[in-house]
């Protein structure tokens, strides 16, 4: 995986429909430069995340011995055979290491209990099928406040941590540098929407 | 014919699309979306969705052909081609689905076997429209890149 400097968040799309991965890869992508990992199913998408099924009990997700990905959000499909997008968001709120990582749920039925129910478990957003650009601007707050819990809780893990190193304190330097950055590109408006002269052209 | 009568097929196309219902407002997102360092986008998702639908398709005339329907499996197969056509943009086949799982509902089979020809007549139409659009916008593409060399 290349280290891409201007992807700072990193986004895990899950969705068992093909077509709907590649089209929330690009939407994400176009709206910032957030890194974007899809899978399509919930399994894989806590295999990814680090959670193993008789691990409920692990540390902290930036502990250096897991070697998972570190994710700052989770955009999940609801309707999945298996374990659906509301079974994978109640595993992650009840992660100790995971609980903290923003979810938000899409979905192309407008149910309002189901609405409910995926917010009231813990969901940050729930967006309707087919996702607009416009929709994205609404994660940012989102991985913001999920980036600065998982600073709090590195801060905290650094001063209980008899071994201080020094990349604990020029980590948060840079974390509030790229989230500065990361505000600055999600609340201007803007978008590549740069495409030829008549707006019916393909190309 | 020249690169200015190319596209202006390829807008009346796109034009002629959009009224008869056959694209909505989605297909619009899908085009914002193409850009430079995603230039086929579009024509990307265009096939995935071809693929599926077709998949789909014969999956479900399998299925309503059966002496005994199992209308559950039959609805999930039409809930997701009603999924892939609202991602797409593709209106009528969307309207369509929704009115077949109405009859899936209903465990209404003879609803059922119309159903799935109303929505097959409205794929075949729109894949047709779709493969004149990637043509077209392959010719148009070839152009652009001959005046650059």
């Amino acid at each position: 995986m290349a280290v891409d400097a201007e992807a700072q968040f990193h986004v895990l799309a899950v969705d068992d429909s093909l077509m709907d991965r590649k089209l929330i890869e690009r939407l994400l992508k176009t709206s910032s430069s957030f890194q974007v990992t899809t899978v399509d199913s919930g399994s894989k998408a806590l295999e990814v995340l680090g959670l193993k099924e008789e691990d409920q009990t692990s540390t902290s997700a930036l502990s250096p011995q897991h070697n998972e990905i570190e994710v700052n959000l989770v955009i999940t499909d609801y309707c999945m055979p298996g374990m659906t997008g509301y079974d994978l968001l109640k595993k992650i709120k009840e992660s100790s290491s995971l609980k903290d990582i923003p979810v938000v749920i899409m979905s192309s039925e407008n149910v309002p209990s189901r609405i409910n129910r995926c917010l009231e478990g813990g969901a940050e957003e729930f967006f309707l099928k087919p996702v607009q650009l416009s929709d994205m601007r609404r994660l940012g707050p989102h991985i913001l406040k999920g980036k600065h819990k998982e600073q709090q809780q590195l801060h905290q893990e650094e001063n209980s941590n008899t071994n201080h190193t020094i990349m604990g304190s020029s980590n948060n330097n840079n974390m509030s540098n790229k989230r500065k950055v990361m505000d600055e590109e999600i609340l201007s408006d803007r978008t590549r929407l740069g495409f030829s002269s008549s707006s019916l052209n393909l190309i | 014919m020249s690169l200015m009568a190319l596209r202006e097929q390829l807008n009346m196309l796109l034009n002629s699309m959009y009224i008869e219902g056959l694209l909505d407002q989605q297909f619009q997102q899908l085009q914002m979306l193409q850009d430079a360092s995603s230039p086929g986008f579009v024509a990307e998702v265009i096939t995935l969705f071809c693929e599926d639908a077709e998949r789909i398709l014969t999956e479900l005339t399998k299925l309503v052909d059966q002496a005994v329907v199992d209308f559950q499996k039959v609805d999930a197969y039409v809930h997701q081609l009603k999924g892939s056509s609202s991602s797409v943009g593709a209106q009528n086949v969307k309207l369509a689905c929704i009115q077949f799982r109405q009859f899936c509902e209903e465990n209404n089979k003879v609803g059922c076997l119309n159903a799935l020809n109303v929505v097959k007549h409205h794929y075949y139409l729109l894949r047709n429209k779709f493969d004149t659009m990637l043509q077209l916008e392959q010719r148009i593409q070839a152009y652009d890149s001959k005046q650059q060399n």
